[in-house]
């Protein structure tokens, strides 16, 4: 076939580019699968060979081993499954709040180091500088051992009268508990949202079609407030009573708390991942031209005015690519949590491989859900990229 | 240019070629080859051993008493001397030894992958270890119990005292286990807080992040000897579990198994008989007790049938000692520790250690 020289073309088979080209790439993605193939293959073979064949039936089997932090109903008879789900709920707890704050930070910081304030803009450049500049897991273990363990002991807790409480075993804030009534004050609320809502569309229209903008988030809150006060006077019992924390027996209880492993591990995240925001912050902002600086003073806006209305639309578009990846950067680095005590989905992964042995199986779940947080988080981001972009006609 | 790209395009199709050819030739006689891993691994972990030229022992780095990296760089410990016992009976040289200290999370993925040869880290025979871990336990070395540290001003003398309590534990052990066992079955809510590492354990509880500390009984009494204020802890009396200790190696390696396991047993059987380090050479020389001369390889020869030179037991004697010289060494009245022989003892001594016969 291939020594088959046709009549029209003078280049045999084997010397031309066109086929050649379409060869090359089919044998080299046969030699990835190959390859590939080949590796799995060892992989079970070898297990295989342990007396330990790849098998997910472990999930189903007891965990017989206690989390001290869960968001999910969890216990000891829970299976493995279950304690793999309760670490990745911390995963993605410590995540998305990390994320949140991150990115307030991170943006004050950013904006910061641009001010004309020469000690604001220099204690940002600090701040930066220092914290983008130290491992993550020194910087993780130095506030555990050094600041969320040293806070006072149970017995001599800061407080803050009874409302709130620093001890090294974790901070106690006091908190709303529903009552009996809160069934129906639910309605109350959700009625007083809806109004808000309503009367800030009206305005925002009137003040289009009028051209001067009320103050219509300030008469959303008023709103707001009025009628969930309202509700709450003609409530027979109050909805919602407040859960003081106190010392019972060794622990505080009552209200929320934060444990010390979950405020290391988020706060070394935030104020990590914060310094790089700064940085891609600043840079969006300096990659805005001068002349809309110039152009937007010269129509007499104030210099927040400006920030919000001019540079920072604009900066957007620079900044969101970067900042995805500092947002799968703070996800992926929330497996430091192990290093910490914090119950996230690689800690209670890593029990889990001593405890049952299977740990080619549970690395695999591991970095499975790891990957699809990523891919998840990318793909809203691009999403939310293409929206901010610029459509050029 | 197009030119030489097909000319990297040819390279890379030879390559990718070859790499493929062999990849698939490799499983692809199915049964014959597909065993052959198996074979690379029931090959023999002794010969290797031997070929290596040291044996590579996954140890503890934070247990005193068991298993310490010391100030100077070396190991040292009870579980440490075991290894040197296994270098001895190998090479008639206990420093023959590459000590790998391994965290309770990381020592099976270790044994399991072959990264050890043997696993000595105060580590607890327990049956689902013994089957899916792929692991096989040679004779404990240590019989232990697991305990709770408690500060003394703290007025907690049971278990149920720990009601509400933190409780500091490491990461992948069967301690944790059992602490759940325990508290649940008698109905005690606490919250677990648990590290990856022993420093990391007791430094928290140290610090007051936790009530108590628990861990085997032999693993507080080592590490209460770190403690800034020893005095200020306690240990409760309760014991919550059985933690029978011992070396371990993989499944599947029957002559290696042995080899491990007889080793434990001469030390014990040195103890039975009388034969220390310091009597060993007298006793070789004199030795008309048949059992004796079995023992240090005068008849019988015994080593041989393990794979070893048949002085291998008077090596293991002379170079590391017996099992006593070892527990008194480390754990004995004269160290910090001044733990009771207990259940350790030998059997002659009302104990549970029992060596079957070298013959």
């Amino acid at each position: 076939m291939a020594t088959n020289t046709s009549e029209q073309s003078a280049v045999p088979i084997w010397r031309d580019e066109r086929y050649l080209e379409i060869i090359a790439q089919a044998v080299v993605v046969l030699g990835i699968v190959a390859l590939f193939w080949w590796l799995i293959h060892n992989l079970l073979t070898g297990l295989e060979s342990l007396g330990t064949p790849l098998s997910f039936r472990f999930l189903g089997q007891t965990s017989q081993f206690d989390i001290g932090e869960t968001s999910l109903e969890y216990s000891r008879n829970s299976s493995y499954s279950r304690a793999l789900l309760v670490g990745l709920v911390n995963t993605l707890r410590v995540s998305l709040i990390g994320i949140v704050f991150a990115t307030l930070l991170g943006l004050i910081v950013g904006v910061a180091r641009l001010s004309s304030n020469w000690l604001v803009s220099r204690l940002a450049a600090v701040y930066v500088e220092l914290l983008r500049n130290i491992p993550l897991l020194v910087f993780l273990i130095f506030l555990s051992s050094t600041v969320f363990h040293k806070l006072p002991k149970v017995q001599e807790a800061a407080h803050l009268g009874n409302w709130a409480f620093l001890t090294n075993r974790g901070i106690y804030i006091a908190w709303f508990d529903p009552a009996a009534s809160y069934t129906v004050y639910r309605w109350v609320l959700m009625v007083a949202a809806l109004a808000a809502v309503v009367v800030a569309a009206l305005l925002i229209r009137k003040g289009k079609r009028t051209g001067r903008m009320p103050l219509y988030w300030l008469w959303a809150f008023v709103i707001f407030v009025v009628v969930t006060g309202l509700g709450w006077f003609l409530m027979p019992t109050p909805p919602l009573t407040v859960n003081i924390p106190s010392l019972q027996g060794r622990n505080f209880r009552g209200g929320i708390s934060l444990t010390p492993e979950f405020m290391a591990i988020f706060s070394g995240l935030v104020i990590y991942t914060a310094a790089f925001i700064a940085e891609v912050v600043r840079a969006g902002i300096q990659a805005v031209s001068k002349g809309q600086r110039e152009a937007a003073s010269a129509l007499g806006l104030s210099g927040f005015m400006t920030l919000r209305l001019i540079i920072f639309p604009q900066a957007l578009r620079v900044i969101i690519p970067p900042l995805t990846s500092q947002y799968l950067n703070l996800t992926k680095n929330s497996s430091l949590a192990v290093a910490v005590g914090y119950p996230d989905l690689f800690s209670v992964g890593g029990t889990i491989v001593n405890q049952s042995g299977r740990a080619v199986e549970v690395i695999l779940i591991t970095m499975a859900v790891y990957l699809s947080f990523s891919l998840l988080t990318s793909l809203f981001m691009n999403w939310y990229n293409r929206r901010t972009q610029l459509v050029e006609r | 240019m197009s030119r030489k790209l097909i000319v990297l395009f040819a390279v890379l199709i030879v390559s990718v070629l070859v790499i493929s050819a062999c990849a698939s030739a490799a499983p692809a006689p199915a049964e014959q080859k597909a065993s052959e891993p198996a074979q690379s691994t029931t090959q023999s972990t002794l010969d290797v051993v031997k070929a290596r030229g040291k044996l590579i022992c996954g140890s503890n780095q934070a247990v005193p008493g068991f298993g310490f990296l010391q100030t100077d760089g070396s190991f040292a410990g009870f579980d440490i001397d075991f290894c040197k016992a296994l270098s001895a009976a190998i090479f008639g040289d206990p420093s023959k030894v590459e000590y790998r200290p391994l965290s309770a999370k990381q020592r099976f993925t270790a044994l399991q992958a072959g990264e050890i040869d043997v696993l000595i880290r105060n580590t607890t025979w327990t049956l689902t270890r013994d089957t899916e871990l792929g692991a096989n336990f040679a004779p404990t070395t240590f019989y232990d119990g697991q305990g709770i540290t408690v500060r003394r001003d703290s007025g907690v003398n049971t278990l149920e005292d720990l009601a509400g309590a933190s409780i500091c534990v490491a990461s992948g052990t069967t301690t944790e286990l059992n602490l759940a066992d325990q508290m649940a079955s008698r109905g005690i809510a606490y919250t677990p807080v648990v590290f990856e590492t022993a420093d990391e354990t007791t430094s928290a509880y140290l610090d007051g992040r936790c009530d108590a500390y628990t861990t085997d009984k032999s693993g507080l009494v080592a590490r209460m000897s770190l403690f800034p204020n020893p005095q200020d802890h306690k240990i409760l009396e309760e014991t919550l579990s059985k933690e029978p200790l011992g070396p371990v190696v993989r499944q599947g390696d029957d002559q290696w198994f042995d080899v491990v396991k007889w080793t434990v047993f001469a030390t014990f059987t040195g103890e039975e008989m009388g034969i220390t380090s310091q009597n060993v050479d007298d006793a070789k020389a004199n030795a008309k007790d048949p059992n004796v001369r079995k023992l240090l390889g005068l008849e019988g020869d015994m080593g041989q049938k393990l794979g070893l030179s048949n002085d291998w037991a008077y090596n293991i004697i002379k170079m590391v000692g017996n099992y006593a010289e070892i527990y008194n060494r480390n754990l004995g009245p004269d160290t910090v520790f001044n733990l009771a022989r207990g259940l350790n003892a030998s059997w002659v001594d009302g104990g549970l250690l029992y060596a079957p016969p070298i013959r």
